[in-house]
Formats: C-alpha cells, sequence, structure tokens
C-alpha cells in the first residue's frame, strides 16, 4: 500500500454468522504478524478503537438484506481502497438467500410474532451486486490459508494465488477415492471451486458445495449425471440450494429442476 | 433536575451487532435498552421442507463461534424424535466434539472480548503489548480446542463430521493420541488463566438470579440431562414449552424469553458452575477454589473467572475420553425417519440451545423452534443494567458507558445467534 507507513485495515459485518471473521482471529500463529503488518481500524467484533477512514483494505463479511445496509456498503465502498468481500454470504448472498426463491412476506410470518416491525429486502444479495468488489474470498466458511494469502497479496501489490479449479482436483491431489462413485451420487465436487481441501470427501461424505460455483462450473452435465442414478427433482433443487444457493451456476440449475 | 443518556451504539467485542440506550433522570434511570440490529436471517422458515440430513449442516450457521452447540442440539433434538440412542462410544467422542468447542470459545472470549475490559484496554492487541506471553498463552489455549473441533469435525469453523446418529468419520487412538499431549499443557495453561482472571478488579455486584441449566446424573453437563434451576425448576427438555415463553415487551422490538409465572432467567456459565459444582472434575474444582470462589457465585462479572474453571474442566475431561478412547465399531448407528416431534437442550459455551423439530415420515422438517441462550439472557441483561447503573448514576458518563458494556460482555452475547427471530430495530445512524 503505497503513500502510508502502516497499511489500514477495517472489517465490516452484514448479515452473516461472524465465522469468516471469525477465520482471522482464529489464525491463532499468525494473528499478531496480521496485527504488526497493518493497524487494524476498524473490527468491532475484535476491538472497541474505532478509527476514521479512509482504509487502505476492508474486508466485507456478510450479505446485504435490509435498505439500510444497501446504503451503508455504499458508504464502507467509498472510504476503502481495497474491498475485498469474504464468505458465501458476501459473495453469493449465504445461506439467507434461501428467501430469494420465495414470499419473504411468509417467512416473516413464519418467525415473528409481530410482522410489522421487520424491515428487510426481498432478496439477500451478494456485496458485488451493490458496489464493486477487488476481490472475492469464497467459502462457508472461507479458508483462514487463503484469507492470510489474500491479505499478504495486497499488502505486497501483487495477485493473490487463489485456485479456481474444482474440489475434485484437491480430492485426487488427496488420494482420496471418488466421492461421487464411493459416498451416494450427489457429491458437489465436480462444480464446486476448491478451497476447503476436499474436506468432506476425506471424511467419508458428498462435497455440499460451501466454496460455490468454480469457473465454468458444467452443473447440468452434473444433474445429468444424477439422474441416471435415481436423483430425484427434489433432492436436485435442495442440493443446489445450499449456502450458495444464488450464486449464478448453482442458482440457474436448481431453478431448471425445479420446473 | 439531573439527566443524561449512556448510549453505545455499537457494541464492540460481541458476536454480531447490537448497542445499548441507559436513559437517567432525575437521579431515576428510566429506560434500559439493548438494542439489536443485526438483520435477520429466517432460519426456521427456511429448515422447512429440508430434510433431517442437511438440518445439521444448516443450523451451524446461525453461528461461526458456537456451531457445534447447534450441531448438537439438532441432531440430539432429530434423533429424539425418531427414538434414536447413540452408542456409549459415540456420546463420548460428542462430549469431546464438546469440549474443544468450549475451549476455543471461552478462551476467545476470556482473553480477547472480556479481559481487555478490566485490565483498560480497547483490544487484545493493544493488551499483548503490555501482556504478550499472556496473549501468546491464550492464542495457543484456544488453538488447542480448534484443533481438537478441527479432528473430530473436520474444520473449527461448521465442522462436516456431525450427523444424526453419529458421525460421517471417527477418529482412531493413534489420531487422538497428539491432542491427549496438548490438551495436558493446555490443562495447565488454563489453570493459569483461573489464576490470572481471579486478579482482575471486580466491582462488588452481586444479584438473585434464577439460574437454569441442564443437570445430568453424573456428568458436567453438554449433551443431556433435565432442565434445573436453583429455584425448583426440574423438568424434563420436553417440558420446554410449557415452562418457558417468549414475550414482546413495550421498550424493545426483540423478544424476550422469561420462565412461566417467575420471569427473566439466567443461562450459561455461572448457571452451570452454580447447579452443577459437584459434577467439575476435582482438578477443575481445585482450581476454583484456589481462586476464590465457592460452590456458588452470584457477581456476573466474575463469569470470566467461571469460564476460565470450565476451560479447565473442558481440557481435563477431553484428556479423560482420550486415555479411555476406542474408537466406535460403527461411525453410525442404524435407525428409520419416523414422523414425530424432537426436543433437545444442549450446554452452548454461552448458556442452554433448545431444538425442537416436527418432522414427516420422509424425515422431513414440517415446522422447528430454536431457542439461543442470548435470547433467553437478554432480559436479564438489561435488568443488570437497571442494577448496575442505579448506585452508580455519579460515575462520569466515559467511564459508566464502558462499565455498562461490559455489564453486557459479561454474558458472552451471541447477537447472530439470536437474529433468526428477533425483530429489526433500526436506530443505528
Amino acid at each position: 500500500m503505497a503513500g502510508r507507513s502502516t497499511p489500514t485495515l477495517a472489517v465490516w459485518k452484514f448479515a452473516s454468522c461472524d465465522g469468516c471473521q471469525l477465520s482471522l482471529l482464529d489464525c491463532e500463529d499468525e494473528l499478531l504478524e496480521v496485527a504488526g503488518a497493518v493497524e487494524i481500524a476498524n473490527f468491532p467484533e475484535a476491538s472497541r478503537a474505532v478509527a476514521k477512514g479512509p482504509y487502505d483494505i476492508s474486508l466485507v463479511e456478510g450479505s446485504i438484506t435490509t435498505p439500510h445496509d444497501a446504503e451503508r456498503i455504499h458508504k464502507i465502498r467509498r472510504a476503502s481502497q481495497v474491498l475485498i468481500s469474504i464468505g458465501a454470504c458476501a459473495t453469493a448472498g449465504g445461506i439467507q438467500a434461501l428467501r430469494n426463491f420465495k414470499d419473504v412476506k411468509e417467512y416473516i410470518s413464519i418467525v415473528y410474532a409481530t410482522p410489522a416491525y421487520i424491515e428487510t429486502l426481498n432478496k439477500s444479495t451478494a456485496i458485488r451486486d451493490h458496489v464493486v468488489v477487488d476481490f472475492e474470498l469464497r467459502g462457508c466458511p472461507i479458508s483462514k490459508t487463503q484469507l492470510v494469502e489474500v491479505l499478504s497479496a495486497y499488502l505486497n501489490g501483487r495477485k493473490p494465488n487463489i485456485p479456481n479449479y474444482s474440489v475434485c482436483v484437491e480430492c485426487k491431489l488427496k488420494g482420496n477415492v471418488c466421492g461421487l462413485v464411493a459416498f451416494g451420487p450427489t457429491c458437489l465436487g465436480p462444480v464446486t471451486q476448491a478451497g476447503c481441501g476436499a474436506l468432506c470427501p476425506t471424511y467419508h461424505r458428498g462435497c455440499f458445495g460451501c466454496f460455490g460455483p468454480k469457473e465454468a462450473a458444467n452443473t447440468a452435465s452434473l444433474a445429468a449425471t444424477w439422474r441416471a442414478q435415481w436423483v430425484t427433482s427434489e433432492q436436485l433443487v435442495r442440493q443446489f440450494r445450499g449456502f450458495n444457493a444464488y450464486a449464478e451456476a448453482f442458482r440457474k440449475e436448481s431453478e431448471a429442476n425445479e420446473k | 433536575m439531573r439527566s443524561k443518556t449512556i448510549k453505545v451504539d455499537m457494541l464492540a467485542r460481541v458476536e454480531g451487532e447490537g448497542g445499548l440506550t441507559v436513559k437517567v433522570k432525575d437521579d431515576k434511570v428510566t429506560d434500559v435498552k439493548f438494542t439489536i440490529f443485526e438483520p435477520p436471517r429466517f432460519f426456521e422458515a427456511f429448515l422447512r421442507g429440508r430434510s433431517y440430513d442437511e438440518v445439521v449442516d444448516i443450523v451451524a450457521r446461525i453461528c461461526g463461534i458456537c456451531p457445534v452447540a447447534y450441531q448438537m442440539s439438532a441432531a440430539h433434538a432429530i434423533e429424539d424424535a425418531f427414538g434414536v440412542t447413540v452408542s456409549e462410544e459415540l456420546r463420548q467422542l460428542r462430549r469431546l466434539l464438546y469440549c474443544g468447542e468450549w475451549i476455543e470459545s471461552h478462551a476467545l472470549h476470556v482473553f480477547f472480548l472480556h479481559a481487555p475490559d478490566f485490565l483498560g484496554y480497547q483490544d487484545a492487541i493493544a493488551m499483548a503489548r503490555d501482556h504478550l506471553p499472556v496473549v501468546q498463552q491464550a492464542l495457543q489455549l484456544k488453538k488447542t480446542g480448534n484443533d481438537l473441533v478441527a479432528l473430530i469435525g473436520g474444520r473449527e469453523i461448521h465442522p462436516i463430521s456431525v450427523r444424526v446418529g453419529g458421525f460421517y468419520k471417527v477418529p482412531t487412538r493413534a489420531e487422538l493420541a497428539p491432542l491427549g499431549e496438548k490438551l495436558k499443557w493446555a490443562r495447565d495453561a488454563a489453570i493459569e488463566a483461573v489464576m490470572f482472571t481471579a486478579g482482575l478488579p471486580f466491582p462488588d455486584f452481586e444479584r438473585d438470579y434464577e439460574y437454569v441449566a441442564l443437570r445430568h446424573s453424573h456428568d458436567y453437563p453438554f449433551n443431556e440431562g433435565r432442565l434445573a434451576s436453583n429455584k425448583g425448576l426440574d423438568i424434563a427438555v420436553r417440558e420446554y414449552d410449557q415452562n418457558f415463553e417468549e414475550q414482546h415487551v413495550a421498550h424493545s422490538n426483540a423478544l424476550h424469553s422469561i420462565h412461566t409465572g417467575r420471569g427473566p432467567y439466567l443461562v450459561g456459565p455461572l448457571a452451570r458452575y452454580n447447579l452443577n459444582y459437584d459434577r467439575l472434575s476435582p482438578i477443575a474444582r481445585d482450581a476454583a477454589m484456589r481462586a476464590g470462589l465457592g460452590p456458588t457465585c452470584h457477581n456476573p462479572f466474575k463469569s470470566i473467572i467461571v469460564r476460565a474453571v470450565e476451560i479447565v474442566y473442558a481440557c481435563d475431561e477431553a484428556l479423560r475420553i482420550i486415555e479411555s478412547y476406542e474408537k466406535p465399531a460403527k461411525a453410525v448407528v442404524d435407525f428409520r425417519p419416523t414422523p414425530g416431534v424432537g426436543y433437545a437442550c444442549t450446554e452452548a459455551p454461552r448458556g442452554i440451545l433448545f431444538h425442537r423439530y416436527r418432522l414427516n415420515p420422509r424425515g422431513q422438517v414440517l415446522d422447528a423452534k430454536i431457542v439461543p441462550p442470548t435470547s433467553q439472557n437478554q432480559k436479564m441483561m438489561e435488568a443488570d443494567l437497571r442494577e448496575y447503573v442505579t448506585p452508580r448514576i455519579n460515575t462520569p458518563v466515559d467511564a459508566l458507558t464502558w462499565q455498562c458494556e461490559q455489564v453486557i460482555r459479561n454474558y458472552d452475547p451471541c447477537i447472530s445467534c439470536a437474529t433468526h427471530f428477533l425483530t429489526l430495530n433500526v436506530e443505528r445512524v
């Protein structure tokens, strides 16, 4: 970061579970080094101290779900030199984007005693749908090693080295038996971006898509493979509607199978 | 006339987004609000229609800090509906996983969210400049908890190995052994944490709470037990709905949970400790005694010591389980989905977490009810603020504001957890 001796880092939260920003605090071996490399200017989960912007790097967690938050993200964008959205909520609307397929009013009346008090948008959307985002770090939750890589890349003025190939590549690198073959048909590995280290197949279950669709994901081909193994339309829809349900490739495939 | 307003727009060092307001007029506290502006996320709504085997992964996403608690409550509630009991080996492994979450969550709260208050720092990074060895040790302690969750659950945040009926994969004795060595170190570090927290300056403040926690026939409670209180409550978990209710109060848009007929109650480490002191291991009890805690503790600020004692217990219990561990013959017990209603309550680090699911014959969710600890404690947080501020009205506003924040942080409130049902309040500017 040019022009400053210690770059400033701000961490912002929208609708989310806090897990992705917790990943930063979970960098137990690196935290004090990261804290030494940047000035943490805004990070409410970790500190009472708040420094005024502008900020060199902003990490944004969570999705936009209220009119107020749709305004707030613009202020954050204006105050940030680099804006990085982190996690499935910030990059795809998160699990709360399941409302996008339904009538949100019905949801409000299921959960809340007094629906009139609720002010919420019909859709839960990614940060990119509202402002320009410099980099998107995927995952539910994000990988902390990828987080350190992205921070280090921006602090050193280089491109982050984050793979965009599928979970299958990680599975092969690990020497796992193919989950699609071994643990039943509904493994999302072939269409899901790497990043977890092929975690679920290693734990004897199919991938359920925490890192969202990989680049040029051929979801239709995967769906055809599942259908050939008697997976029902209902299961197909549910499978694509997880934590990245509103990421384009997953959304389109779930909608195609809903008809 | 003397009036002032204590206002914190953005409460720091808690999980999620909330604020607080205390209004004082004529030397009397006239209004207290613990405000939550975290947007709602509708978990109970979109759980409808999902299959039982998806629920455990979905509810983990309610909270990144205590996903294991959500997974445990959900798995137990669905097993209750299906009439499934897991083997003793699997039950022990679930306790071990919960130990990991208690260690990491408590270590995070004690050192990173709570201790800076007592020592006058804005955060643990600033605290590290003067207390580097303490912070470094705390990070390693937290890491030991995370390592335990990652080994059994697959990863620290949103673990993937838990399922209805058991696990997808269970570890071998050899895989657990290296953690045993780390846990011995961690137990010693936790005992030092108890002594460190006991040396902090505490305000003179005690309250007559109704403590509610699980009570088990022989264990310090994690996954099972009856719901008990110091004021005569003794019920099965499935009787929860008949004994507790959520109220809509005039001064806040947030629903508050109360004990029907008796009012606010307190859940969390103080409640567990006061009701289950006799179930702590000798090492944990000894650490508590050396810290000057009696078998009961009624000062909410001292919950930081009790959390440290619970870290000692969790390390001790984890060691016991690892030493006697035999890999379960089967990672998951056999069962078939059956229609019905299932209930469970488990002890999340910050208190009891109640789940209820009604399922159809295919094991799909018809409706779900989830009551997290923070919503149960909300009313008590406001009562604490009122009681705390009243005799301290003449304290300068800045100092009193910080102390009020601390009153809330005593609870380790998890606002992200609470917002699947809390109403949205857009007071923030």
